[in-house]
């Protein structure tokens, strides 16, 4: 276990150093923007407000049924990555994730990771996002991740780290392509200045991604969304829209004669590829949960039989878990007999006494997380939390260790944002979308979230988060 | 090619928002009507709603049949599902579901005049300004589809929709009108009141001076409002549409629908008004809804559902 190195007070900021230069990267967009009148840079946020709400990139709360929608709120200064920073990423999130997709062959198969003793038995298989229906199925190519969404952060030793793999039903790609769209109507100088990589190939690249991931010779393509009152529903859309192809509901959908089909206009008309935006328990009331109306009765057998693909597979979770994430650089080391070129944030696993032991000892310098929770449910901040609540922990972790891993206080870079006086630093994190099809590919950039309030380190769009648009600059 | 389930939302979408139209018509007119002093005040308005089919679930909540009562029943009552705002909240409902398969235009509209339709229900706007309001928002919402959509399986579905509904609406507005004379046909003096607010309601009162350029009489009222091609709202030029849209949707489903549709059509075109009338204006338009009925049920079955 290697310990973080954590420069005092300051954190990393993408535009400036600590001297208060600018980063080498940032000069030319420094400069553009020491020329713009704070009015007109307030025009053209209003301009973009307006045109979100336009378009209708906007974020259905739950249970709102008032017809009112919130927007995500954009932020117009772009979080830039230089192409050196970007290489490394990439190459990092190629081999992560050709391990993971590694890693869900082999326990759904031999499982030689297991018998290697590398990962214990236990985590595997009594993991809840197991899935025993996956075990011996022969996936096309091996694939069982076909998209996937790794959240990277940068620390304050000015290294990325990966703070988790998405590997279920990843979402936010639909503002990495609007943020872009939004940028170059906005400031259309700053990309005749900037080499900016473009983003807008992503649902091309996706398509054939999905087309590649069935053996059928010219495949039909289907987005299943659970509804309109789903918060990512715009998503679905867009990417049924951009890809060209039908966005389908469960209801949409039948098994007959062992293939799915879709009720069309037209008649019946044969599934061969299912980009699901579903988690697997409502894929299929028959298999799963039996008071899902979201899936599709008898889906699990078609897909098992191999009449139907789906993206993602089932029980990928099992490798996005907390408690498998620590194991990921074990895996890279273990399928490919590589070091990992990202790291990980160092975790300790209180299943372990003496990891335990040191845990329990630095509480208040921690951040304890349940190894199933999401969302932030079941989690202490140790810096943000009173005595009461870490002795109270303390007894929820002393009556189920396994239960618990801890990290570092991670201190996320920051980057320049507009707030209500002015430009400040505000914390962000990163998802690119990485796609595993014939190969791997992944447009250079990727879902810049910020935390809008001031010190937060929350960037999620529901608790106050907003987006930028990221620019990898080619050399 | 479309889902069945997009075709039957946009054709739902239009349903609706034609639905809430023509029960605007009605109402406004037929509130006109009881302000007369002949008139029997909240019966002819209950009358009227014999129509929509509401008439029960309207006396049920309010057995005296006030005007005022029966009047907001219709209107601003979001618990009655065959409200105008009810109808405007499907209509929107919809168009929600399917907005990757309209044009942001045609959301706009449709979301504007349900937020919009909401705040004067919760303002107790006066309905004479409410009635206006709802046809100019249905007027909007036309004519922005057709000037902005493309010209596919969605605007068939959209357009069959709306000539459906207003087919249906049409029917039973002329037959509730001979039900209220009592009498199938009369041309006294007091009936003229109800006939010429039959054709406002159906905004044809120009068409028919125009036209026949005489009294109104109830003859040629009901050739009007059947049988002639030219008047947007009449029997004939709603199953025209039809007979046009249903053959030019994509595929090899819908047989029976196509067959009902060019039957229906072939006897609106070769029909007279006197051969209607010598058999009963009531049980005619009662046998043109169990057509109109069929002919949906058809649509339903190979496009919609497509089970």
């Amino acid at each position: 276990m290697h310990a973080l190195t954590l420069p005092e007070a300051h954190h990393y900021d993408e535009m400036l150093l600590a001297s208060g230069g600018i980063r080498p990267h940032y000069r030319d967009f420094a400069h553009w923007l020491h020329s713009q009148s704070p009015q007109t840079l307030a025009r053209k946020r209003a301009e973009a407000d307006l045109m979100f709400h336009r378009v209708g990139i906007t974020f259905a709360v739950y249970g709102d049924d008032s017809g009112a929608e919130r927007l995500i709120p954009f932020d117009s200064v772009p979080r830039i990555i230089p192409a050196s920073d970007w290489r490394t990423l990439e190459a990092g999130m190629r081999q992560r994730v050709t391990a993971l997709n590694a890693f869900l062959h082999d326990i759904y198969h031999e499982q030689h990771i297991v018998k290697a003793g590398i990962i214990p038995a236990e985590q595997v298989f009594s993991n809840s996002q197991y899935q025993p229906a996956m075990q011996g199925l022969d996936l096309p190519h091996r694939i069982y991740a076909h998209i996937t969404g790794v959240d990277v952060i940068r620390h304050n030793d000015g290294n990325f780290y990966v703070l988790e793999d998405n590997l279920r039903v990843p979402s936010g790609v639909s503002y990495m392509l609007e943020n872009r769209k939004m940028m170059m109507r906005l400031f259309p100088e700053l990309f005749a200045s900037h080499a900016v990589a473009p983003v807008q190939h992503y649902p091309t690249l996706l398509l054939n991604t999905l087309r590649h991931a069935s053996l059928a010779e010219n495949p039909t393509v289907v987005v299943l969304t659970p509804g309109h009152h789903n918060s990512a529903y715009f998503e679905h859309a867009f990417l049924a829209q951009q890809m060209g192809v039908e966005l389908v509901e469960g209801q949409d959908l039948f098994v007959k004669h062992n293939r799915v089909y879709m009720r069309t206009t037209a008649g019946h008309k044969q599934v061969d590829v299912i980009y699901r935006r579903i988690d697997d328990a409502f894929l299929d009331p028959l298999a799963f949960r039996a008071d899902s109306m979201l899936g599709v009765p008898g889906l699990l057998s078609v897909y098992r039989s191999g009449g139907v693909i789906l993206a993602n597979a089932i029980g990928t979770g099992v490798a996005d878990d907390k408690s498998i994430y620590p194991y990921v650089p074990d895996m890279i080391r273990f399928y490919l007999s590589e070091e990992p070129l990202l790291q990980n944030v160092p975790t300790w696993m209180c299943r372990r006494p003496a990891e335990l032991d040191h845990v329990l000892n630095n509480l208040a310098e921690l951040v304890v997380k349940e190894v199933h929770g999401a969302g932030g449910y079941g989690m202490l901040i140790g810096p943000a939390a009173s005595n009461a609540e870490i002795e109270d922990f303390r007894q929820r972790i002393l009556a189920d260790p396994s239960n618990y891993i801890a990290q570092p206080t991670l201190c996320l870079s920051s980057c320049p944002t507009f707030v209500e006086a002015g430009i400040a630093p505000r914390h962000i994190d990163l998802r690119p979308f990485v796609l595993s099809g014939r190969e791997i590919s992944m447009v250079a950039g990727g879902l810049t979230r910020v935390a809008l309030k001031e010190g937060s380190l929350v960037v999620n769009s529901s608790q106050g988060g907003g987006t930028k648009d990221t620019w990898i600059l080619e050399d | 090619m479309m889902l069945s389930r997009t075709a039957s939302q946009l054709y739902w979408m239009s349903r609706y928002m034609e639905r809430a139209e023509n029960l605007a018509r009605l109402l406004d007119v037929t509130h006109s009507l009881s302000l007369l002093p002949q008139s029997r005040g909240g019966a002819d308005i209950a009358a009227a709603l014999a129509t929509t089919g509401a008439l029960d679930a309207c006396r049920a909540r309010h057995p005296q049949l006030a005007a005022a009562d029966v009047l907001h029943f219709m209107t601003f009552d979001a618990a009655n599902p065959a409200s105008i705002i009810s109808c405007l909240k499907y209509a929107r409902e919809n168009a929600h579901a399917v907005r990757g398969k309209i044009t942001g235009e045609m959301w706009e509209n449709i979301n504007a005049s349900w937020l919009e339709a909401r705040q004067m229900a919760a303002e107790g706007r006066p309905l004479a300004g409410f009635f206006d309001w709802v046809k100019e928002r249905s007027h909007l919402f036309r004519g922005t589809t057709y000037g902005t959509i493309q010209r596919n399986d969605a605007f068939s579905f959209i357009r069959l929709g709306t000539f459906l509904e207003r087919a249906d609406n049409t029917a039973r507005l002329i037959d509730v009108k001979s039900h209220l004379v009592g009498h199938e046909l009369d041309d006294s003096a007091a009936d003229f009141y109800l006939w010429g607010a039959l054709l406002r309601s159906l905004g044809a009162f120009e068409a028919y001076h125009e036209l026949y350029r005489d009294s109104l009489s109830a003859r040629r009222v009901a050739e009007l409002l059947i049988l002639r091609p030219d008047v947007p709202r009449s029997l004939r030029a709603c199953v025209d549409e039809i007979a046009e849209l249903l053959p030019r949707i994509q595929g090899d489903t819908g047989h029976r629908a196509k067959r009902l549709a060019a039957t229906l059509h072939a006897e609106l075109c070769y029909d007279q008004i006197d051969s209607i009338l010598a058999g009963g204006l009531h049980a005619y338009l009662a046998q043109f809804l169990s057509q109109i009925h069929a002919l949906g049920a058809e649509v339903h079955g190979a496009y919609l559902e497509a089970a």
